[in-house]
């Protein structure tokens, strides 16, 4: 493994490859995306830690090293955090490893908050990274509004290692809130389960989470959640108001919890998936084509974010079975990511939904100008 | 400012190159009489002007994707332009390029509450997208100065803010997909109605880059439910460092503000004489913050902000009770443009900085402007740090003009120095192209124009803009 100790190492590192690399943070989501083909990995893990945070701009930047871990401890400590709440991979991928920042963008790792405070490429301030070539780019910078020329940032978020090996990141973070409620319902049906969280996502209530998580052996059981958070007094009237609002739309009972954390945690991280065998697809989708979606493929449980958006399907671990899916999504403008499968799955079936030929060429044409030799996790995103 | 020499073999041509867009137009499509051309002749960055070859006023994806076919056989330069309110000369026209303008392209094409989005042709000004949702109780929340007029188009190709992004963000953090012409007429859909999309974020990457990658023609745009209600505080203080102090104290607590707008004692004098808004003459910085949600919850963060504004010793403290009041506490700072414009020309900057380096900038800026013997006045976004500095000068007096222009340069490398950067949402354009080297080293400049190179090789959308003139010649050919 080569492990530069600095962004100039990096540089000199990758200008001097002669074969391609896997390029690797903490490890623990190596398993995205389709199998790379490379004798050698690349590691960002020497180029950690917290350059500048300033809570008052509400700024961090950090290498893209650094063990998320730190990250949100140095966060916490003065009661700020990420807002978009990202994903650990690790229990339904089972791998090991420490996430780094750097690993969380370059996938682009957002979690339930996303329907309320944007993805993790909405909080990417700056990028530095080396490209194919060993050059050294920046773009973007540290503060909230940029549009000095092209948004690289964008484009290197969720671009998975390929167009360049991400060095040090700039993010936006956010304050913790004071309280935060989750509204639970029991029993709700996949589609009276959307539309209740859709009611309340229409709602001027600021709902920061909105989940379902249906229980196969349990029609009765499913449970659908949804979380708001803000000031003490401010939530208590926005739970009075969605309590009646869910009560009115489901006609069930609605429990409130002032604490609830770990649900949040297993919505996040799948962790009904976790110890189930089987192909694991992230679905994003319009919230009301959800259910039709999930109903439409043949599955071995479903579970929904988002307010239904996005759409996570355990199914066989088979050609077919991701045909069908890929199928289902491209008729209805989704995609489907296989997030967890054999490597022979991900490398036949692809990790990513097919993009219209149009778009991958120019995908392929970004991948030739910041990747010329084809030597960064080369096949990660497309054959 | 400098643009390239119009190509002669182009203009050369120009009958025959009209009559192949008039081919492909309806009549009223096409513009093509001198005296009419001078309509395009700019954008709102009024200093730099010149006639277009012609004008195309496409009504359709079908006709945006004929009018570009045929440019780019002809190797003609193509101007996009939304509603021609951008402020760096995004949109300024040479004398062999076609304009492109989308402004008939203003449909609502579909109102999706229940999937909270709404998808509209992209000439459809800012202020009628949330004015088609508005009686559902949603809202676009991005919302530029210059929303009554500006185009969504125009709002993608510079990723156009508001004074409300501080909670809500920029147009790229509200954008699902967009209809897109490339620059050889293949029509592309990017993104689509669902959060995301598969594969990289070209969505991210075609937002604010100024029109030169591709002409967008329709827009998914994420709408959100109108919050109950929103309430602003006005607070003064005698001077800029402790506004400066307080804003960050705000944030610091937790409390997030919808918009947290700051005046210095210039702007406050120029709108009070213009609308008379009330606001305290004595003051060096006034600030007005605006919470949103309901009675109770307005109170509630209301009450913190007035506790740590307090801890500054305000000159001025004044909490709206009524929409009438809440009215005349923003009318000074929805009248600063307006007001300067009466008593003068202006250039606005757009520089932003980090927050922390506030006071520094605001001293810095004040000497810059003595020693060039210029006012400025300064409004702006203080939760995000988006300044916009307005230089005054006389246009009939082309001196002032250079100054004012090299004083605008000094301040934008001064909010680089600071850690920031030269534009926050009005975009690069003519007016900071060659800025771009002070932010940008010639590989990080390279990795931008290699964008460009891919979705439009030929370089004729927009060309001349964005990137030094020295960096980006000869590419295309």
């Amino acid at each position: 493994m080569i492990e530069p100790r600095s962004e100039a190492e990096m540089a000199e590192a990758v200008a001097g490859l002669s074969a391609p690399v896997e390029v690797r943070g903490g490890g623990s989501r190596g398993a995205l995306g389709r199998p790379v083909q490379a004798a050698e990995t690349l590691s960002t893990g020497g180029l950690r830690g917290i350059s500048l945070y300033e809570p008052g701009a509400l700024t961090l930047v950090a290498g893209a090293g650094t063990p998320l871990r730190e990250i949100e401890a140095t966060l916490a400590a003065e009661n700020q955090r990420l807002a978009f709440e990202p994903m650990d991979h690790r229990p339904l991928l089972g791998s090991g490893g420490e996430p780094t920042i750097g690993g969380v963008a370059a996938c682009n790792v957002s979690g339930p908050r996303r329907v309320q405070a944007g993805a993790c490429r909405d909080a990417m301030l700056g990028v530095r990274f080396v490209d194919g070539a060993g050059r050294v780019v920046k773009n973007g910078g540290r503060v909230m509004k940029n549009v000095t020329g092209y948004d690289l940032v964008k484009l290197m978020g969720g671009a998975y290692g390929t167009l360049g090996v991400l060095t040090e990141l700039a993010f936006k973070v956010l304050p913790m809130p004071e309280a935060a409620a989750t509204l639970v319902v029991r029993g709700l049906d996949d589609v009276s389960a959307v539309a209740a969280m859709t009611a309340a996502l229409g709602s001027p209530f600021d709902v920061s989470g909105a989940a379902h998580l249906p229980d196969a052996g349990d029609p009765a059981a499913a449970r659908t959640l949804v979380r708001i958070e803000g000031f003490q007094a401010s939530v208590a009237y926005r739970a009075g108001r969605l309590r009646d609002l869910l009560t009115a739309q489901s006609r069930g009972e609605v429990e409130i919890l002032s604490e609830a954390a770990d649900l949040w945690a297993d919505v996040r991280d799948v962790r009904g998936f976790a110890d189930r065998p089987g192909a694991v697809w992230r679905i994003s989708a319009r919230p009301s084509d959800g259910p039709g979606l999930a109903a439409s493929v043949p599955h071995l449980a479903a579970r929904y974010d988002w307010g239904g958006g996005l759409l996570w399907l355990l199914t066989e671990e088979s050609d077919a079975a991701a045909a069908a899916v890929r199928a289902a999504a491209a008729r209805l403008r989704a995609h489907a990511t296989l997030v967890r499968g054999p490597a022979a799955l991900r490398a036949s079936a692809g990790a990513f939904q097919p993009e219209a030929p149009a778009l991958a060429a120019i995908s392929a044409g970004l991948r030739a100008k910041f990747d010329p030799r084809g030597l960064l996790n080369p096949g990660r995103m497309s054959a | 400012m400098q643009m390239p020499q119009p190509d002669a073999g182009i203009l050369g041509r120009r009958e025959a190159i009209v009559a192949r867009l008039a081919a492909a137009l309806p009549a009223d499509g096409l513009v093509s009489d001198p005296r009419e051309l001078l309509a395009y002749d700019c954008d709102a960055l009024t200093v730099y002007s010149c006639p277009p070859l012609a004008v195309t006023l496409p009504r359709s994806t079908e006709e945006v994707s004929a009018i570009l076919r045929i440019c780019h056989a002809e190797g003609v330069p193509v101007i996009p332009r939304g509603s021609g309110t951008g402020l760096a000369g995004g949109a300024l026209p040479t004398a062999d390029a076609v304009v492109l303008g989308v402004a008939r392209l203003n449909a609502v094409l579909e109102t999706n509450y229940a999937d909270r989005y709404v998808r509209v042709q992209s000439g459809r000004t800012n202020l009628s997208v949330t004015g088609a949702v508005e009686p559902d109780g949603f809202f676009y929340a991005p919302d530029p100065s210059s929303q009554l007029a500006c185009a969504i188009a125009g709002n993608i190709a510079m990723n156009s803010g508001g004074a409300h992004c501080l909670k809500y963000g920029v147009t790229t953090n509200n954008l699902l997909g967009v209809t897109m012409v490339m620059a050889d007429g293949e029509v592309v859909e990017i993104g689509g109605p669902a959060m995301d999309a598969a594969g990289y974020d070209l969505l991210g990457v075609i937002c604010g880059s100024e029109g030169q990658l591709g002409v967008v023609t329709e827009a998914t745009l994420r709408i959100l439910p109108k919050p109950e209600g929103a309430r602003p505080i006005l607070v003064a203080y005698d001077s800029a460092v402790t506004a400066g102090a307080c804003v960050s104290d705000i944030i610091r607590a937790g409390v997030l503000p919808v918009a947290i707008e700051f005046m210095d004692k210039p702007i406050i004098h120029l709108t009070e004489a213009f609308v008379g808004a009330g606001y305290p003459m004595d003051a060096e910085a006034l600030l007005i913050i605006e919470v949103e949600g309901s009675p109770a919850e307005i109170e509630e963060q209301l009450e913190k902000i007035k506790a740590i504004a307090e801890t500054h010793h305000p000159t001025t403290l004044r909490e709206s009770a009524s929409e009438a009041q809440s009215k005349a506490i923003w009318a000074g700072r929805k009248a600063a443009f307006g007001a300067t414009g009466q008593v003068a020309d202006y250039l606005c900057m757009d520089g932003t900085i980090p927050t922390s380096a506030l006071p520094e900038t605001l001293g810095r800026m004040t000497q810059l402007a003595a020693d060039y013997g210029l006012r400025v006045a300064n409004v702006f976004h203080a939760g995000d740090g988006n300044l916009h500095p307005l230089i005054m000068f006389d246009a009939n007096n082309p001196e002032e003009l250079r100054k004012a222009e090299a004083l605008g340069a000094d301040i934008l490398r001064l909010c680089v120095e600071q850690g920031g950067c030269l534009t926050g949402e009005h975009g690069v354009g003519v007016e900071k192209r060659d800025l771009m080297v002070h932010q940008y080293d010639p590989v990080d400049l390279e990795a931008q124009m290699g964008v460009k190179d891919v979705f439009d090789p030929k370089w004729i959308l927009n060309p001349a803009k964005v990137f030094p003139l020295a960096a980006s010649q000869g590419r295309g050919a």
